[in-house]
């Protein structure tokens, strides 16, 4: 069911060919991708884009193992995720991928700590090293003094700083992006956009999905999405 | 065990909620315990009192029969009513089940050691009723054959009847005057009284036992009552017979026997067969149905305990779809996310459970401290509802937990 990793294409660490995904709407089916077939390359910074209803979230659910293909297929790091069951599907994202969203999704409940924490808690990590990951992490991102806080205590940028530091703390050489500044302050948001470069210069793949172009200068390359195909890449 | 800590952490952030879901639990468990304990208190001592009169035996009494009762208004009518001699006789040498048997002679006497008076109850017997109806000797000795043999004028006093007497051991080999004879004290035994379920326990604490050949000759068979203007006869041989039945299987059948053949020799119904065993059968029955009842009650309230753990979890999970669908899309699978629950409501109705058993083990002794009623606690009435109220924990846990692993991710984070 797994391909063999051996066999990674280096050029394409993720690969659509003819990307399909066709949602039941009533008596009506709706293409939210009419046949997607891209490659992004290991290390590479993309920027999504399309206006509401071209198929970027959809895209961005199907590249990010929540959501499956109606038909075609869907290699990440040489596996066949198309193919894969529910359980399977947690297990890529659990192991291959980092999430960063533009409401930050941090557990309220939780201290910032165990925000951090969260993956290794179900990667199986102990607790002391976890702790330690999450203190790594959490200079990483510039919010040492902050473990035991909670996110209410916390400004949008460094709550969105927690979830970068959450996304990272499996180690995953891709990181998703939905709208990362979509609910922060122009500043803010830039200095978001500078930890995502800094992390996309230290060797990650970089996948963000946003409707700003200014937001989308900071990507190397660019797709537009239009009604559920690729409408340019610029 | 981190799992079970991060559940616990979980529910103190809704200390308040957690305690209020959990009350359901802790009354439901909290009245098992404590109803058991009261139910095995008030049973373990009917069933005590019954066993005293030995499981074993058939206790057969005189009793006056009704034409005699409403004919005795005339005076010149001497009642003769009741167990004989020669049943006696029958009864220990026809059966084979039959290993031993106590007649009882009952006179109403007044006794007198020295300056002391005392009501007595004077009971002709012979040396078996000290094998049937066991009591611990305090002093000196019990009727031997020996006694019977010499027809010798002797008397053994209870415990109570010792102290009203002022008799001690001292006492022992002193001369009793009882009506206007005198026997001579040879031993002081305990005495129990008291009725188990509809019998009246063998022994009084009044009692002066003396060999029955020496009671006939001293006092006869006749006794005369006299009440205002009137004067009551009565003759009755033996007022009661103790059978003791070698196997507990042959106890009923022998008590039918006995009575079909009393029957045969008795125009009146004037005697009574009563089977302590048959009694004790029917206390047992009664306290399964007890049970049982409890127990129906107690599922009840444990269920609507449950009811209530499920309900909440239920608007726990919905109000926490955002958190499910947080931990999916980092990667933890349904079952991860079944366990988080389902070990947030085991744990919720654990804790219940524990606080539970701690008021029904306080109840039962409050009600017996206050109200000298018997409760007993044991272990089974622990042990029994901890399992269920872990029990309930999972039972009404795991649909809320399932419902919870069906979150679909995408959908729960687009929730606000």
């Amino acid at each position: 069911m797994i391909e063999n990793p051996e066999k990674i294409d280096n050029n394409g660490i993720i690969k659509l060919e003819d990307a399909r995904k066709v949602y039941q709407m009533g008596h009506q089916q709706v293409a939210a991708l009419a046949g997607v077939t891209i490659s992004f390359k290991k290390g590479s910074f993309w920027a999504i884009m399309g206006p509401s209803g071209s198929g970027k979230s959809t895209m961005m659910n199907i590249l990010g193992c929540l959501d499956r293909l109606s038909s075609g297929n869907y290699i990440l790091e040489g596996h066949n995720v198309s193919t894969l069951g529910d359980d399977d599907l947690s297990e890529m994202r659990l192991s291959h991928l980092g999430f960063i969203f533009q409401s930050f999704n941090l557990i309220p409940q939780l201290t910032v700590q165990r925000n951090i924490e969260l993956p290794l808690y179900y990667l199986g990590w102990d607790a002391e090293q976890s702790a330690k990951r999450a203190k790594e992490l959490a200079a990483q991102v510039g919010l040492e003094g902050r473990l035991n806080h909670r996110p209410t205590e916390l400004s949008g940028g460094q709550m969105q700083r927690v979830a970068i530091a959450r996304a990272l703390a499996n180690d995953p050489q891709i990181l998703f992006a939905d709208e990362p500044t979509g609910n922060l302050d122009t500043a803010t948001g830039e200095q978001i956009l500078d930890l995502l470069t800094k992390l996309h210069q230290q060797g990650k793949t970089i996948i963000m999905v946003t409707h700003e172009p200014n937001i989308a200068e900071f990507a190397e390359q660019r797709l537009h999405m239009l009604d559920g195909v690729i409408d340019r890449i610029g | 065990m981190r799992n079970i800590w991060l559940g616990i952490e979980n529910l103190l952030l809704h200390k308040l909620r957690s305690f209020l879901t959990m009350l359901g639990v802790v009354f439901g468990v909290g009245s098992v315990v404590a109803m058991l304990s009261i139910g095995e208190g008030a049973s373990r001592e009917t069933l005590e009192q019954i066993r005293k009169l030995g499981s074993n035996n058939i206790i057969i009494s005189s009793v006056k029969s009704v034409e005699d009762e409403s004919s005795s208004q005339s005076r010149t009518f001497m009642s003769v009513y009741g167990l004989t001699y020669d049943d006696h006789a029958r009864i220990s040498e026809t059966y084979n089940a039959v290993k031993q048997t106590a007649p009882a002679k009952l006179i109403r006497k007044e006794g007198r050691l020295g300056a002391r008076s005392l009501e007595l109850r004077v009971v002709g017997t012979t040396s078996e009723w000290f094998d049937l109806v066991r009591r611990p000797v305090i002093a000196g000795r019990v009727l031997t054959q020996a006694d019977e043999e010499k027809k010798a004028p002797v008397v053994i006093l209870t415990e109570f009847g010792a102290r009203r007497l002022l008799a001690t051991q001292g006492s022992i080999g002193q001369p009793l005057l009882i009506g206007s004879d005198y026997f001579e004290v040879i031993g002081i035994i305990k005495s129990e009284s008291g009725v188990a379920g509809s019998i009246q326990i063998p022994d009084q604490e009044v009692d002066a036992y003396i060999p029955l050949e020496v009671a006939r000759i001293y006092f006869g068979d006749v006794v005369i009552r006299r009440t205002a203007g009137s004067r009551e006869m009565e003759m009755v041989q033996l007022h009661q017979i103790i059978v003791q039945v070698d196997a507990r299987e042959n106890v009923e059948s022998t008590a039918s026997a006995i009575e079909q053949m009393l029957e045969r020799f008795h125009k009146k119904k004037d005697y009574s067969v009563s089977v302590p065993l048959a009694l004790l059968e029917q206390a047992e029955a009664t306290k399964r149905i007890f049970n049982i009842v409890l127990g129906s009650i107690a599922g009840i309230s444990l269920l609507v305990g449950g009811i209530g753990i499920m309900n909440i979890m239920l608007a726990s999970v919905t109000e926490r779809t955002r958190e499910i669908g947080i931990r999916r899309a980092i990667g933890a699978k349904r079952k991860q996310i079944i366990i988080q629950f389902l070990i947030e409501t085991v744990v919720l109705s654990t804790i219940g459970g524990l606080i539970g058993i701690g008021m029904g083990v306080l109840l039962p002794i409050l009600i017996t401290y206050f109200s000298k009623m018997p409760t007993v606690i044991t272990m089974g009435s622990i042990i029994l509802p901890m399992a269920i109220s872990m029990a309930v924990g999972i039972v009404f846990g795991l649909y809320p937990a399932l419902r919870a692993a069906q979150v679909d991710p995408i959908i729960a984070l687009r929730h606000e």
